[in-house]
């Protein structure tokens, strides 16, 4: 029982990791593979949101900002260095991510003089103070006539490929980060920060180090995320690679398969940016599907506030452990919750 | 210059008016309930299509209309609040920026699926008609504007301030724990207070609509604007909110005769940025120990 329990969750990663470096063979349809590469970058963009979100409870609403840092970066250094179009925009990904991270540095700590409420204010007005640059500073971003990058020469089947696994590699590498995080000390302080921040720094976290730590990490992953969309879609503009919608999409997310879990990013992304796609594609231009969005948002936080992945643990624990579902929500279940081998049945 | 710049700080002062009419909801919204309404630029921007219906339809003027859609949207407010954000038991500051902002998006979608895209504007006769003012001229719209902004904040003010109702009101914000042990009907106060943000999204709505071109995506520019207000007002302060929304139009219209018009509502985030390091908790806000 402990060693199918122990197992288990290996077998499942190694299944999971087989089919998503296999899909481009098993689905060879580019259409859906398109779908894959979105599906892809906001399971990397909603678990590297949940780094800062999730783990230390301070929410950002501007992580487009980032998002668009990094797409930028991209455009700008494909044009300025020269590079042709094929593999080499990629060599620029981990650019993308560290100039995003040193933009993130003073706006983190800036931001981070605030809590909860002003905190998400502030990352608003961050975002759309990036936007207005990209906008305003026409010599260097083009303005709203944006940047176009080189098209690269594959073939129509082929074309998507790439991008999926470039994708696919930020992805698993924000997962990791977020999982080392979780399981260190440093993530153990940015738990207690949100928890309870005061008491966290009257036992000695260094809360605002490791606050800006997590924010900058986390706007890091975003950038690079950036950098390989934007190349994806071969143009920046700044109410694309800026918008809102990017930026509520991750938190909707992390919030819907369970804010502060490793898993739950996942799980939410792979479930809602499908639907969403297929919802901009089939009624986008009426604008109807974010009505959808906007209902989806609302059941997700009323009904479901602490998300999927928290909830079935919480039912699966008491099936392991009386043979029932029941046992009353904790309040913050995250994998920290001990095994349910270890839990004591009454 | 000269000229240009005292023109630029009367409009500043006008149009102040009315973001500070605007912002007095969302910080009404706050000090009442704890809750950041993200949805109050799509609101007003609700409020603006109503105007907009109500003008191009039946050809009532705008101002007049308010006598219809501040009530329906200060009760559109009350049934939002026993929705939505009353179920909101845990965590509810971070929550209710979710749902707030869901339903800005709700909101967004409808009035794209009703109205397109299409930007609008209500065109009115002080829309174009002006009068005179220390040498220059100033549209009228700006003078009623400010009139109305005034009325109403003086209303508001009236009824915090000298009713018992108002006392109330004060009361859930200074300590909401305490009002309830008093006897204070604070779930009660709560869905009055978001029903009269949105009653002053509503006026705002009707003044933002006749100045401004505006469509459904125009809320996320004004609720930036809005947020970055209250913050250097001051979260909770009503009086912080009115000051902040004068100081920041009027820095903003002087600096886009100085520097440039496309970069003056940058000037809103490098006030921001300067009250977070000088002042994190705004010019009238307190600093609350929050979590104890």
């Amino acid at each position: 029982m402990n060693a199918a329990r122990r197992f288990a969750p290996r077998v499942a990663l190694l299944l999971v990791a087989i089919v998503a470096i296999l899909l481009p063979v098993l689905e060879p349809n580019p259409a859906s593979i398109n779908v894959a590469v979105f599906t892809m970058m906001y399971v990397g963009l909603a678990s590297a949101w949940n780094i800062m979100g999730g783990y230390t409870g301070y929410i950002s609403l501007g992580h487009a900002g980032f998002f668009g840092l990094g797409a930028y970066t991209l455009g700008l250094g494909v044009a300025h260095l020269g590079i042709g179009p094929g593999y080499g925009p990629f060599a620029l990904v981990p650019l993308a991510g560290l100039l995003t991270g040193l933009f993130a540095l003073p706006i983190g700590w800036i931001a981070l003089r605030t809590r909860a409420a002003t905190f998400v204010i502030v990352t608003i007005a961050v975002m759309f103070m990036l936007q207005l640059a990209a906008m305003n500073l026409i010599g260097l971003t083009g303005g709203t006539g944006g940047l176009s990058l080189p098209v690269p020469r594959w073939s129509g089947d082929f074309y998507n490929t790439p991008f999926y696994y470039a994708m696919l590699i930020l992805a698993s590498l924000t997962i990791a980060v977020s999982w080392w995080i979780r399981r260190s000390k440093f993530g153990l302080g940015l738990l207690a920060i949100r928890d309870d921040e005061d008491k966290a720094m009257a036992v000695g976290v260094p809360t605002r180090q490791f606050k800006l730590a997590a924010f900058v990490i986390s706007a890091a992953l975003v950038g690079m995320i950036g950098g390989v969309y934007a190349y994806y879609v071969t143009y920046v503009y700044p109410e694309f690679v800026i918008d809102p919608l990017t930026g509520i999409s991750m938190v909707l997310m992390a919030f819907l398969g369970g804010l502060g879990t490793l898993t739950g990013p996942v799980l939410g992304a792979l479930l809602v940016e499908p639907a969403q796609l297929s919802l901009a594609y089939n009624f986008g231009a009426s604008r109807l599907y974010l009505v959808f969005y906007s209902g989806v948002f609302l059941v997700v936080i009323l009904l479901l506030p602490r998300g999927i992945v928290p909830s079935v643990r919480d039912l699966t624990i008491g099936w392991w452990t009386r043979g029932g579902p029941g046992r009353a929500a904790g309040p913050s279940p995250g994998p920290s919750t001990p095994a349910p081998g270890n839990v004591v049945a009454p | 210059m000269a000229s240009q710049l005292l023109q630029a700080a009367v409009l500043g002062v006008l149009t102040g008016g009315v973001y500070a009419l605007m912002a007095s909801g969302l910080t009404l919204i706050f000090g009442v309930m704890r809750i950041i309404n993200v949805g109050q630029g799509a609101l007003v921007i609700l409020g603006a299509y109503l105007s907009f219906v109500l003008f191009n339809t039946w050809h009532i003027d705008p101002f007049l209309g308010l006598l219809v859609t501040m009530p329906a949207m200060f009760l559109i407010g009350v049934v939002l609040e026993l929705v939505f954000i009353r179920p909101l038991k845990t965590d509810r500051e971070s929550l209710s920026v979710l749902v707030t902002y869901a339903l800005a998006l709700g909101i967004e979608g409808v009035l794209g699926f009703v109205f397109t895209a299409n930007y609008r504007e209500l065109s009115v006769w002080y829309d174009t008609a002006s009068v005179p003012l220390f040498g220059f001229r100033i549209t009228l719209v700006y003078v009623f504007g400010f009139a109305l902004c005034l009325a109403i904040l003086g209303a508001l003010f009236l009824v915090l301030y000298r009713t018992t109702f108002g006392a109330a009101i004060r009361a859930t914000m200074l300590n909401r724990t305490a009002a309830q042990l008093i006897g204070i009907d604070v779930e009660g106060v709560s869905a009055v207070a978001f029903g009269i943000g949105m009653a002053t999204a509503a006026a705002g709505g009707a003044v933002f609509g006749i100045t401004t071109a505006f469509n459904p995506n125009s809320h996320y520019d004004l609720i930036s604007r809005l947020l970055t207000v209250i913050v250097l007002g001051g979260l909770g302060s009503l009086r912080g909110a009115v000051v902040a929304a004068l100081i920041m139009l009027v820095t903003q219209d002087v600096a886009s005769v100085i520097i440039a018009p496309e970069w003056s509502a940058f000037v809103f985030f490098v006030i921001l940025v300067a009250v977070l390091l000088v002042r994190p908790q705004g010019l009238y806000g307190v600093r609350v120990r929050e979590r104890i």
